[in-house]
């Protein structure tokens, strides 16, 4: 990847050039990708950790619940989350202060008990709370943005026993189509090899 | 888990009586996880005492729709509250449901930050009761003003015609900042971690609009492990957001009264002490809510008497904070030198209303002591009852914090005797009616015990191979 070396401004034009590839790229054929599905938590991370030293790259694990093995055999610990909730958190802080500054200190200045409008310390408790509220919906909307919700629709619902298996007890792969590796026969091929319960298309 | 592996690894066995219950009764899956939860919900028939329960808080509540129109039409001389007690039902009420609600966001965000799991399987109704105890506590800041439609330029900071801005320099304006922010906090706390659970409701439902709502309410989760690892700093993050939120609110509630200079008010204790007997009377509330839950549900498995237990410690421990506070106030008062402290509290305990301070004692530190034992922590009934002295107990803590100090001031000239009316008590009744009521629907329409963190803790559920 392009970490080791240094980002620089050629390897950030092929990026973009990349990208715009991709954009321009006709949409894949019907075919989304190929699911495997797993009867329980040991089979599923071992598929995890094989699909992954295969050189799969486009991969989603599904579970019924967080599973931080197989976040961390599909290398998925990288989250944009917390620094939205930075984000959130700093821009509350100051929101929450600069309104009472200003309104207390600009806009209408009053003369409580001689004490000073500037009162850094009656401001703590409002700038505290303004602080949680917006790095909180930082860590909501945040989460909901990155995860890309609400999505009313999305392919891997197409295979009927995942609808009834992913929220309740099974564990699922999918690589999808887009992979560089990705060949309709010889990824099916290496995914029965994984001890799974079935193997299918999923339509895009 | 680990213990049967202990003397596996050549370590003395442990004594049976210290190991600790699994958290999930042995013998659940995955599977039966799902079935047993979901069919607490629309899946199942509606249970009749559901029904008959609902019937007893719907009336309740309605007392509370009376009392508001009767306040709105006449004004707020219906209720009890006059020189020289200027606060009464409505402030003690307020306090009371708002520190119900703070053992909701102990057990959903401290105790996740703690990586206690026994919180696993109670948070989600923990939570739920928090949200309802706030809107509950809501009622009496908002219809105490009178005409609620005309009190918002003093309350929140918005330009309005009058060019008039709220005075950051008072402890009142905190309290809405604080009770607010945590009001909605805990909404989105509860709602994130609901998805999922969501997501499966709506996998199984049989009924189309159920599964239109459900499929909404859950915005399209899929179960990705990518957005499970989103899912889980954010949730992770609200709690570390929680945890602070929670000790300010009844922290800034206690400002109110310590930041005023009144005997009986004016002490740096008060923040602990507050915050304590939030989480002391919010776990009774939590128990007195699980155990006929568990019992109607039957629900033994999921919320084990482990669970009960942990929750009667946490009620012990509390409840001696709070006992410290107490006796802290009578050593203030007596080292304070101070002669209005001193009557204040020799007043508190033979004046007038001496018996209020008796049974609090009562209610707040005799009865929970109990809990001592363990036979007392492991009986479901016991620690209903006990629950019910220290809801009844701390009630009269914030009887006792707010009437006592005031009606009997500096000048004799000012003394006074505080009643409340009856539209305080049909208030008060009706606000426990719409507790009720929201916690009722919120059993039968949600998820009440989390599907998804139920199955974390289950035997296996990372799977053998790991890092």
């Amino acid at each position: 990847m392009s970490g080791h070396h240094g980002y620089t401004i050629s390897r950030l034009i092929h990026d973009l050039k990349a990208a715009v590839a991709w954009a321009q790229a006709p949409a894949p054929q019907g075919v989304y990708g190929l699911m495997a599905e797993f009867a329980n938590a040991d089979d599923v991370v071992t598929a995890a950790r094989q699909v992954r030293q295969a050189g799969y790259s486009k991969v989603d694990g599904y579970s019924p619940y967080p599973m931080e093995s197989l976040i961390h055999e599909l290398d998925q610990h990288h989250s944009w989350v917390p620094t939205i909730v930075l984000g959130g958190g700093v821009t509350g802080f100051l929101a929450g202060y600069g309104l009472q500054y200003w309104s207390s200190v600009i806009e209408y200045p009053m003369n409580i008990g001689g004490r000073p409008f500037h009162a850094w310390v009656s401001f703590i408790p409002p700038a505290f709370e303004t602080t949680v509220l917006f790095a909180s919906f930082g860590a909501v909307l945040g989460m909901l943005a990155v995860n890309g919700f609400p999505r009313p629709y999305h392919p891997v619902f197409n295979v009927e026993e995942f609808t009834k298996g992913a929220s309740n007890d099974k564990f699922y792969l999918v690589i999808e189509a887009t992979d560089p590796k990705f060949d309709a026969h010889k990824t099916a091929d290496f995914l029965q090899t994984l001890r799974p319960t079935f193997v299918k298309e999923v339509a895009a | 888990m680990a213990n049967s592996q202990t003397s596996a690894a050549g370590l003395p066995a442990m004594d049976p009586k210290y190991v600790p219950l699994p958290l999930v009764a042995p013998g659940h899956t995955l599977d039966s996880v799902t079935q047993k939860i979901s069919h607490m919900t629309m899946e199942k028939e509606t249970p009749r005492a559901w029904w008959l329960s609902f019937l007893i808080a719907g009336a309740m509540a309605s007392g509370l729709g009376v009392a508001i129109l009767g306040l709105l039409f006449v004004g707020i001389g219906l209720w009890g509250p006059n020189v020289p007690v200027g606060w009464g039902m409505d402030i003690i009420n307020f306090v009371w449901w708002i520190g119900i609600g703070h053992a909701g966001t102990l057990i959903s965000a401290i105790l996740l930050l703690f990586k206690q799991k026994w919180r696993n399987s109670i948070n989600r109704f923990a939570e739920a009761m928090t949200l309802c105890a706030v809107l509950c506590a809501l009622q009496y800041p908002l219809f105490h003003t009178g005409r609620p439609w005309l009190a918002f330029y003093w309350l929140l900071p918005y330009p309005n015609t009058m060019g008039l801005w709220p005075n950051f320099r008072s402890p009142l304006i905190w309290d809405v900042f604080a009770v607010s922010t945590y009001g909605i906090v805990s909404l989105i706390f509860w709602y994130v971690g609901m998805i999922p659970d969501l997501g499966t409701l709506r996998d199984r439902s049989k009924n189309k609009f159920f599964k239109v709502i459900y499929g909404m309410l859950s915005m399209g989760w899929r179960n990705s492990a990518r957005h499970w690892s989103n899912y889980e700093k954010a949730y992770l993050l609200l709690a570390g957001l929680s945890t602070p939120l929670v000790l300010s609110v009844h922290t800034v509630v206690s400002f109110d009264f310590a930041v005023s200079i009144n005997p009986g008010w004016h002490a740096t204790i008060f923040p602990p002490y507050f915050v304590a007997g939030a989480v002391f009377a919010g776990f009774a509330m939590v128990l007195n809510l699980a155990v006929p839950l568990r019992w109607l549900y039957r629900l033994e498995d999921l919320i084990t008497i482990r669970h009960l237990e942990n929750m009667g410690k946490v009620m012990l421990a509390t409840g001696l904070i709070v006992a410290y506070g107490y006796f802290m106030e009578l050593f203030m008062a007596w080292y304070s030198g101070n002669f209005f402290e001193q009557f204040m509290m020799k007043n508190r305990i033979t004046g007038p209303y001496g018996w209020s301070y008796a049974l609090l004692i009562l209610c707040n530190v005799i009865v929970p002591s109990t809990l001592w034992w363990k036979k007392a922590r492991t009986s479901p009934i016991w620690l209903f009852i006990v629950s019910l002295f220290v809801g009844v107990g701390m009630w009269l803590e914030r009887f006792v914090i707010i009437v006592t100090s005031l009606y009997r001031n500096f000048m004799p000239s000012t003394w006074g005797y505080y009643k409340a009316t009856q539209f305080d008590w049909m208030f008060f009744i009706g606000t426990g009616g719409l507790f009720l009521s929201l916690m009722l629907l919120f059993v039968r329409f949600l998820p009440a015990i989390p599907m998804s963190e139920v199955k974390m803790i289950l035997p296996g559920a990372e799977g053998r191979v790991r890092r």
